[in-house]
């Protein structure tokens, strides 16, 4: 070995450990809070010796140890404050498993659960995110805070109720069984995206994009993928992840201010990230029945591919939305398909078919639906109703970055 | 004839209780059970996790919803109940999509506290 280790080096190390060693604690402890506080005494504890003895040939046995033995006394402590046969329990099954040297695949298990519970539909969906960026991410408190813009003491109330319900309610720490895979597995993604969305188009604050959190999305899915590889839909949102988030350079000016699509400078976009999500694309798309982020990363493909705007391929992408809307009914999904026609079939198409979703009552405080329309207004040089699209959309819009692209595109109405 | 007792309570008064308030309030509730547990009229009873321990479940179209929360509607009553045992909240709640009322109505899915044989014994409930 060569020299002892200083505090950095270990903190390295522990970071690229960290998440695995959680979710093996959680495992074995069967509690979120205890799990986490003995990786923190693991940590401590690895702080102490390493820098005497060597960072040890498997850290990460070594800190699942540590931390299995810091859980143990902790147990110990509050033996008499606890639900004393559980605790019992708990603690009789630690001290049997000397299974430190627990396989891969096991620490790997151990990852997907932690997953499947985080993202579990008996949490409320702000729950799922918290708890998947805190505890599979293992993004501070403070910065969970962040996206929900509360402070980090609200966002740790939060997490302690969340982690309460995990645990009165009995909600599983495991991998759901075949039979439930592909709808739980949709919970998960969908909590994924979510982290994606908030970074792509900040539902909330004054800032464009917030990529931080597109980032951490993405190491998600890849971490997602490693974790079910060969799973159609995680390489379908890996990809429309990693496509979009190819564009994110391209989405704001120098000032800050969004950009549509058609005003983006294409030489911006993240080419490497554009081939890698291509590459997926075809992956997602080669299985028997594409699902709908397949089909989705599609799309985005398309956009990334063309070399302008007008040389897009919208009759595909338009057919492609037609495939979605299969796959996935939604008012949003049609919204979205009404717009691409527009590009194949005119202006007149497009509008026909969002007066018919707006007929329905659908939509109703979705300030794309009349943002879309001023658009198309505006190319049938119908002005005067397209300013009055773009009011509706303006007090619907809630960020400020999104109201103040509406208000330009608003001022450049001629006439 | 049977009767079913709800006991209904501010659950944040509860919880923000003094540990002496909570003492008097369970010496209160054991005192009760074994009275009425020694009088015969006692068939059964437990107590509830809070409802932030909730999940509501409602089957509509075939598909099963899950709910974070206690979510029964104003215009739903309380019509029954059943107590299970479950291997976990995803055995629970795949029950309680196949009582016939999911379809209808809602499903609330509340963890029960259970007692330990020592508390068994102060309520009078087991010797």
């Amino acid at each position: 070995m060569a020299g002892l280790p200083d505090r950095a080096a270990i903190e390295v190390v522990y970071r690229g450990e960290a998440g695995r060693v959680l979710a093996t604690l959680i495992r074995l402890v069967g509690d979120f809070e205890l799990a986490e506080e003995a990786a923190q005494e693991a940590f401590a504890a690895a702080l102490e010796r390493w820098p005497v003895v060597g960072i040890p040939q498997n850290p990460r046995a070594w800190l699942v140890n540590s931390g299995r033995h810091k859980a143990i006394d902790r147990l110990r402590r509050n033996i008499a404050l606890r639900t004393k046969l559980k605790a019992l329990g708990i603690e009789a099954a630690l001290e049997a498993d000397t299974g430190t040297e627990s396989d891969a695949e096991e620490i790997a298990d151990d990852r997907l659960r932690l997953i499947f519970t985080c993202c579990h539909p008996a949490l409320s969906m702000e729950a799922r995110v918290a708890l998947t960026l805190k505890v599979v991410c293992g993004l501070e408190t403070a910065a969970v805070g962040r996206v929900f813009l509360v402070a980090e003491e609200t966002m740790a109330q939060r997490l302690v109720r969340a982690k309460a319900k995990i645990r009165d309610a009995g909600i599983p720490y495991e991998v759901p069984g075949r039979e439930h895979l592909a709808e739980r597995l949709t919970d998960v993604l969908a909590v994924v995206y979510l982290v994606f969305t908030e970074g792509y188009a900040p539902s909330r604050g004054d800032v464009p994009i917030r990529s931080e959190f597109c980032a951490e999305a993405i190491r998600l899915g890849r971490l997602l993928l490693e974790l079910l590889p060969g799973e159609g839909e995680v390489e379908g949102l890996l990809a429309l992840m990693l496509l979009h988030g190819a564009r994110l350079a391209g989405r704001a000016d120098a000032a800050g201010e969004l950009l549509l699509l058609e005003e983006q400078d294409r030489c911006r976009w993240d080419r490497d990230s554009i081939e890698e999500g291509r590459t997926l694309v075809r992956r997602a798309l080669s299985h028997a029945l594409p699902g709908p982020y397949a089909v989705q990363s599609a799309i985005a493909a398309l956009h990334a591919e063309a070399p302008s705007f007008a040389a897009t391929d919208w009759a595909q992408i338009a057919g492609l939305y037609q495939v979605l809307l299969h796959l996935q009914p939604s008012a949003v999904v049609e919204l979205n398909a009404a717009a691409a026609l527009s590009m194949v079939e005119g202006p007149g198409r497009g509008l026909d078919l969002i007066d018919a979703l707006s007929a329905r009552g659908v939509l109703k405080d979705y300030y794309l639906l009349p943002a879309a329309r001023a658009d198309l207004l505006t190319r049938l040089g119908r002005t005067a109703e397209a300013r009055s699209a773009y009011d509706e959309a303006i007090a619907l819009a809630h960020s400020a970055p999104e109201r103040r692209l509406l208000e330009r595109r608003r001022r450049g109405l001629s006439g | 004839m049977q009767y079913l007792l709800m006991i209904y309570g501010d659950e944040s008064a509860m919880a923000n209780a003094t540990p002496e308030n909570r003492q008097v309030m369970t010496e209160a509730y054991a005192t009760f059970t074994k009275g009425i547990v020694q009088s015969g009229h006692f068939k059964g009873g437990e107590r509830l996790h809070p409802t932030k321990a909730a999940t509501t479940v409602r089957v509509r179209d075939g598909k099963t919803m899950l709910i974070d929360g206690p979510f029964a509607e104003t215009r739903e009553q309380l019509a029954g109940y059943y107590v299970i045992d479950a291997r976990n909240l995803d055995e629970a709640t795949a029950i309680a999509a196949s009582v016939p009322g999911a379809k209808t109505g809602s499903i609330e899915v509340r963890p029960i506290s259970e007692m330990q044989p020592e508390e068994l014994v102060r309520y009078g409930r087991a010797s």
